[in-house]
Order: structure tokens, then C-alpha cells, then sequence
């Protein structure tokens, strides 16, 4: 950027006061979102940092500790199976996701769909339906006494394997947030292919293009900013899951434990345990890793694009 | 009275109570409200001068006391809130008494979570209000229930005296004899699903407060209490009486794998899927609402016994009436919960269903006599009166059961859901609560 000229020409006029009050303008204008931002995100975060620096206990009081919580953190063996099952969740469940997304979207922008408004919003409504909501009627279904799987079992006089034991309930809400979000994701994928000039496949067309190739040198090149968009929100939502598993305890509670997932830990360890101190060091390591995770891929996505 | 975990206790927490009242005795400034002495004449004044009361409880039936104390007591304002069941009131009372905000000045606990609330001095000692006069007006177990060592941190408004429930109809339609003993219970369970493989003896998906009363009943004392000093084991002969037996029952899966208060557990205790229920006496009013197909099949029997011809109990559930320490109405707050556990509301309860804890209502024939309809006009509270009195002495609940509850299902859960034995999720729910408890500052041991 060059430096702006006039800005420079008051100051050699030694007239220096215009410029000081321009630049309290500034705050003026920043100032209001500066002050709710502080409010409802710093204070929060920093409150969370000043209280995992304490312990509180029933016998004892609160004492200063400095960083032992972080340092029990890194050796908490339930903080970090929890972590290894959403990353787990993470490595499957999100490139599934992304690529039924892509395919849908795909489809619908192709044109050649049948009834293409009335599918796009088919697949758009789970995400409309709250996810306290979805995860229930899943749950009713899963179930192997009253539910779909048992009717089904009943009906035919076949035995399903039961969702929601603990091998399979990290699958069967794998399926839950699938349904969820495929067509959250479906619609910045086709919103990214919407933006893409006609001109570009009217020229694919006549070099004689066939859709293949339209599909790997123009839309795929198209949608890989999205793509990066949808993995990083999936990356996030996958490390913060809370509500399916949380939901689903109550008909499962021997298959999804208090420590199920890091969010689940650390609401468990607050609300059972009244460990606020220690749910909040966990929440700020879970956030830490998350941002890490988060950042990385984006760096990756950033390099291959440039 | 729908109680998601119901459980209840017996406290002996003298040394910790001791250290408690100690602490406060030296620390003179500041502790005053703990020590603060009310008499008949502040209570007299402040329910002349009148006020709002905020009173947070589940329990049903206090609806009417409210309508009755107010009517004699017309200045004052009773303010009935329902703010969750159990662990969920547990929760918001904890998180206003941390915040110092919008704290109650009559609240719910309990047996088993009282010591928790006793311990951090969230609770007022009663005593400071003359609490120690009604020695003679409850009985023994729930009075017990409501002492946390020397002090008495709530007036017991009801008791659980655990009973057997069983559907008749279903029994007599396989010709099976309802089982007076444990194996004769197992015996039943294997008959009735071979009859029918849609029915179960009962329903059980591990719970805490089920696990903890049935170990009670078998002689079982996994805790110990002596000040800050705790011991847990679950190897004691008693737990593994009810170990060795329940095994029996998960392992060849005659247990109907739905929890406690859902709307599945409402529908197989109606269609007859599950056959029988062990709980506490409170369970009558339950089952009027919550399973009106079931009037008239279901009856009530003694608890089954370890060995024929013994007569032991155990309770589960059970709750009393308590005043947060950072109540600002006590001497009003007193004269409610006086009113609820000892007073004209104890009638307006049992007459709304509910099973109280006071000697006079437990033995007065008009009680006893009183005929279930829904039981087929059996007159079941004779059976309850009878299981309190056989309600085993000694059994104590961890300071922190709260939390310790809360992780059952993650260690002894797993016994219902693969290969691991009850006997070895006991010992990792046993484990998982020595961390907690070492954490919290107690000096815990096997």
C-alpha cells in the first residue's frame, strides 16, 4: 500500500491536532464492538484461564495450584482416550460426509436432476430439524426394544446388531451428524459451484469437454476453497460433539460414559463433579488442540491452493 | 413423586461435622449464620411480619402443604419451585450457592446427596433451630438418614423402606409362585421368560441407587465414614451375596435392558414385559399415574430375603426438607419445613399418597388400615410399615455419592453391555470413586 500523501501534509504544517483526533475516530468507530467483544469473549476465556489455576476441593478449600491441572490434563488418561475417539469420529465421519455433500451438490448442479429444487431442500432439512430433536428420533429407531431395529428384528426374526452398544454407538452417531450435515455442507458446495462464469463451461464445451472433465478442471478447482471451508467447520464440530452423545447417554448410559468425548468430560466433571476447576483446564486443551488442528489444515489448504 | 435416582442413606459423619463446627466455633467473624440461634419468638415475629418463601422441591404432594400453610399463614408468600429432579436440582442448588445468587431458602436433598451438601456447609444445622426436639417424631431410619455427625441438616419428609411390587396377573397366569427369597426370585426370572420371552422379572440397566440399596439389604457395608478418613470396598461377604446373584440374571439376559422412569420402563410396566419392581415405598403413588392400565394386577409382597425366614430391609430413596446456608428467611424457611415434616402438612401428604417418616402417621390405624385400590384393596402400607422397621442398621453413603453415582455406569455399567463381571465393575466403580474422593481432599482407602 502506498502511503497516503495528504495524511502527510498537516503533519509538516506542524498542525498535529486534526490528526490526533482522527485517530480517536477510529476507536470510536472500533470502540462498541471492541467493548462486547471483550465482554463476551475474552472475559469468558480469561476467566476460564484464572480458574484453572485453582483447586477446589470439599476438604480443603481453594488453593492456588499454578499449572498442576495442565499438568494432569496431559496425564489424564480419560481426557485422552476421549480425544483419540473424536479424532477417531473425525478420520471417518468427515470425508464421508464431505464427499456424499460433494456428490449431491454435484448432481443438483448438473442440471440434469429431475425435480432439482424439491431435492435440494429434501436434503437441506435435516439441518433445519435441531439436533436435539434428530438425535431422539434416531435414538427411538436404534432402539432394539421398542424401536425401529427391534420391530424390524421382530417383523423378519432376524437379531440386528444393537446401535447402540458400545462397538457400534460411535458409528450410529457418525450417521446421526452424516444426516445432519450433509446438507449444510451440500449447500456451500453448490453455492460455491454457482459463482463459477457460464463462459468457462461454454468454452469446456467447445473443446468437446465431456462432463468427466468438466468436473475435474472446472468444478472441482472451483469448490476447493469451500472444501477447506467444510473440512475446517467439520474439524471443529467433530472435536467439540456434545449434544448427540449427550442426548443419547440417557437410553445408552453404559455404552457412552461421562467421559465419552472432551465436551462431554468436561460438562460431567463440572456438573457431577463440581470440578469447575479442572473442567475448565480441559476445555482450554481441547480448544488449544482444536485451533492447532484447525490451523494446520488450513496452512496445507492455503499452500496446495497457491 | 417421580424420582429419577432415588436413593437414600444413613450419614455418619461425626469427625468431619466435629471439624466443621470447630472451624467455625474459632474462626468467630464470619460464621455467625452457622451458629446464629433462633427461638420461638423470632419464628413467631417472622411469620407475623409475613414474606416470600422460595421453596425448591419436586415432590407432588407439597403442593397442598403450600395451600395449607399459606391459608393459616396468610402474610406469607410460599413460592413452589420445581427446578429439576434429583441430580438436576443438585446441579442449579450448587451453581446458585457458588454464584451466592438466587439461592433457595427451602430445598429438597436427598438422603444420599445430603452429606455432600452437609460436608461444604451449603446446608444450615438445624439444630440451631431446635431441630433436636423431634428425636421421638420420626422414625428411626430416616432421622438417621438426616444427621450428617453430631448435626441435623434436614427434617425427613419422607422414607423408602424397599418393598416388592409384583404383576399377579402375570405370575398367575404362568403358575409361578411370587418368590419370597433371592433364588427363588432367580428361579422365577428363568420361568417367566421361558414361558414368555417378552416378559422379565424386572428391568435393570445398572443403577446406582438399585445396586447400593441391594448390597444394603444383603448386609454389605462397602463405605466407611470416620471424618475425613473414607474407606470404599466392594468385596465385603455382603456385596458378594448380591453379586453373585445378579450375575446370574444379566448373564442370561433375563433383565429387561430399559432404564428407570422412560417411557418403554411406564409401557412394559403396563403391558406386563416387566413383572416385578424392588424399590422404595413411594412407589404406589408412581404407579397410579404413571401405569393406571396396571390397577387392580399389581400387588405388593415383603422384600425378598438372602436366606428363608430372615426379615432384612434396606431403603431406597427417601428425601428431606433442608435450609441453605445462604437462606436470609430462616426463621420463616423453619416454620415451613416444620409445617411439611412434623406439622398438619405431614397429613395432607400421606393423604395425596405419599409414605411419610414420622412415628405418629407410620403406626396410626387409619394408615395401616388404609386399603390400595390399585393393589386390589390391599392394605400395603402394613407391608411398608413392617419393611421399615426390618431396615438393616449401619449402612452409610461416600460424602461425595453425588459424583460417585454418576460414574456407576461407566465402570459397573459395563457388566450389563460385555464380557466384564459385576463383582469387576464394582471394584472399577470402586477405584474411579477413591481417585475422585483422594482429589477432593479425603484420605480414602479400600
Amino acid at each position: 500500500m502506498a502511503t497516503p500523501l495528504p495524511a502527510a501534509v498537516p503533519a509538516e504544517n506542524g498542525r498535529r491536532r486534526p490528526r490526533r483526533r482522527r485517530s480517536w475516530a477510529g476507536w470510536r468507530f472500533v470502540g462498541p464492538f471492541l467493548a462486547i467483544f471483550a465482554l463476551v469473549f475474552l472475559a469468558p476465556v480469561a476467566y476460564s484461564i484464572y480458574l484453572s489455576l485453582f483447586r477446589t476441593r470439599l476438604v480443603g478449600g481453594t488453593t492456588f495450584v499454578g499449572p498442576d491441572n495442565y499438568e494432569q490434563v496431559l496425564r489424564d488418561p480419560q481426557f485422552w482416550s476421549a480425544v483419540v475417539r473424536v479424532t477417531l469420529f473425525l478420520a471417518v465421519q468427515v470425508p464421508v460426509m464431505l464427499l456424499i455433500a460433494l456428490l449431491v451438490a454435484l448432481a443438483v448442479d448438473s442440471g440434469r436432476l429431475y425435480g432439482r429444487n424439491f431435492f435440494r431442500i429434501a436434503v437441506f432439512l435435516p439441518y433445519a430439524v435441531p439436533a436435539v430433536v434428530a438425535t431422539l428420533m434416531w435414538g427411538f429407531m436404534y432402539g432394539t426394544q421398542f424401536g425401529l431395529v427391534g420391530n424390524v428384528n421382530e417383523a423378519f426374526g432376524i437379531t440386528l446388531p444393537d446401535p447402540l452398544s458400545p462397538e457400534l454407538v460411535l458409528a450410529s452417531i457418525g450417521n446421526i451428524v452424516t444426516w445432519e450435515f450433509i446438507g449444510y455442507n451440500m449447500l456451500i458446495f453448490y453455492s460455491a459451484l454457482r459463482v463459477v462464469p457460464t463462459s468457462l463451461y461454454e468454452s469446456a464445451e467447445i473443446d468437446g469437454a465431456g462432463q468427466l472433465r468438466v468436473i475435474t478442471s472446472i468444478k472441482l478447482p472451483a469448490l476447493r476453497g469451500a472444501l477447506l471451508i467444510a473440512t475446517i467447520f467439520s474439524i471443529i464440530g467433530s472435536f467439540q460433539l456434545f449434544n448427540e452423545p449427550s442426548i443419547l447417554q440417557s437410553i445408552a448410559p453404559n455404552a457412552i460414559t461421562t467421559d465419552f468425548t472432551p465436551n462431554l468430560y468436561a460438562y460431567s466433571l463440572s456438573f457431577s463433579g463440581q470440578r469447575f476447576d479442572y473442567s475448565a483446564t480441559v476445555a482450554i486443551v481441547m480448544g488449544l488442540i482444536t485451533m492447532v488442528v484447525a490451523y494446520v489444515v488450513q496452512l496445507r489448504g492455503m499452500r496446495e491452493r497457491g | 413423586m417421580i424420582r429419577q435416582r432415588r436413593r437414600s442413606a444413613f450419614t455418619a459423619l461425626a469427625g468431619v461435622l466435629a471439624l466443621v463446627l470447630a472451624a467455625c466455633g474459632s474462626g468467630g467473624s464470619g460464621s455467625g449464620a452457622q451458629e446464629q440461634q433462633f427461638s420461638d419468638q423470632d419464628v413467631q415475629a417472622a411469620l407475623d411480619a409475613g414474606g416470600t418463601l422460595t421453596v425448591w422441591a419436586w415432590e407432588p404432594t407439597l403442593k397442598q402443604v403450600v395451600d395449607g400453610f399459606q391459608r393459616k399463614h396468610p402474610r406469607v408468600k410460599v413460592e413452589l419451585v420445581n427446578v429439576g429432579t434429583g441430580d438436576d436440582q443438585y446441579t442449579a442448588l450448587q451453581n446458585a450457592i457458588a454464584a451466592g445468587s438466587g439461592v433457595p431458602d427451602v430445598a429438597q436433598l436427598e438422603y444420599y446427596a445430603l452429606p455432600q451438601f452437609a460436608l461444604a456447609k451449603s446446608v444450615t444445622d438445624l439444630r440451631t433451630l431446635g431441630a433436636d426436639e423431634y428425636r421421638d417424631t420420626f422414625t428411626p431410619g430416616p432421622w438417621a438418614s438426616v444427621h450428617a455427625g453430631e448435626g441435623v441438616f434436614a427434617l425427613p419428609m419422607d422414607s423408602g423402606p424397599m418393598a416388592l411390587y409384583y404383576n399377579q396377573e402375570i405370575f398367575q397366569k404362568h403358575g409361578i409362585a411370587v418368590p419370597t427369597t433371592w433364588d427363588e426370585y432367580v428361579a422365577a426370572a428363568r420361568a417367566l421368560h421361558a414361558a414368555d420371552p417378552a416378559v422379565y422379572i424386572t428391568n435393570d440397566i445398572g443403577n446406582a441407587g438399585m445396586a447400593t440399596s441391594m448390597i444394603w439389604q444383603a448386609g454389605g457395608k462397602p463405605y466407611g465414614v470416620d471424618g475425613t478418613n473414607v474407606t470404599i470396598d466392594f468385596s465385603d461377604e455382603g456385596t458378594q451375596r448380591y453379586t453373585a446373584m445378579w450375575q446370574q440374571l444379566i448373564s442370561e439376559k433375563l433383565l429387561a435392558p430399559v432404564d428407570s422412569w422412560t417411557d418403554q420402563w411406564y409401557q412394559g410396566l403396563a403391558e406386563g414385559s416387566v413383572a416385578t419392581l424392588v424399590t422404595g415405598a413411594w412407589m404406589p403413588a408412581n404407579l397410579q399415574s404413571g401405569v393406571a392400565a396396571g390397577a387392580g394386577k399389581w400387588r405388593v409382597a415383603p422384600m425378598p430375603q438372602w436366606k428363608a425366614g430372615e426379615r432384612a430391609g434396606a431403603e431406597n430413596g427417601g428425601s428431606g426438607l433442608s435450609i441453605p446456608a445462604a437462606s436470609e428467611k430462616k426463621p420463616l424457611a423453619h416454620a415451613f419445613v416444620e409445617y411439611a415434616t412434623t406439622g398438619e402438612g405431614v397429613q395432607l401428604r400421606v393423604d395425596g399418597g405419599a409414605f411419610p417418616a414420622t412415628t405418629e402417621q407410620l403406626s396410626s390405624p387409619e394408615f395401616l388400615n388404609a386399603e390400595f385400590p390399585y393393589f386390589g384393596g390391599q392394605k400395603a402400607n402394613e407391608i411398608f410399615a413392617e419393611e421399615a422397621r426390618n431396615v438393616l442398621d449401619g449402612w452409610t453413603y461416600l460424602p461425595f455419592q453425588v459424583y460417585a453415582n454418576s460414574v456407576f455406569n461407566d465402570t459397573a455399567g459395563k457388566a450389563y453391555v460385555s464380557d466384564t463381571t459385576l463383582s469387576d465393575g464394582l471394584r472399577a466403580w470402586q477405584d474411579s470413586s477413591i481417585e475422585y474422593g483422594e482429589q477432593q481432599g479425603f484420605t480414602v482407602g479400600p
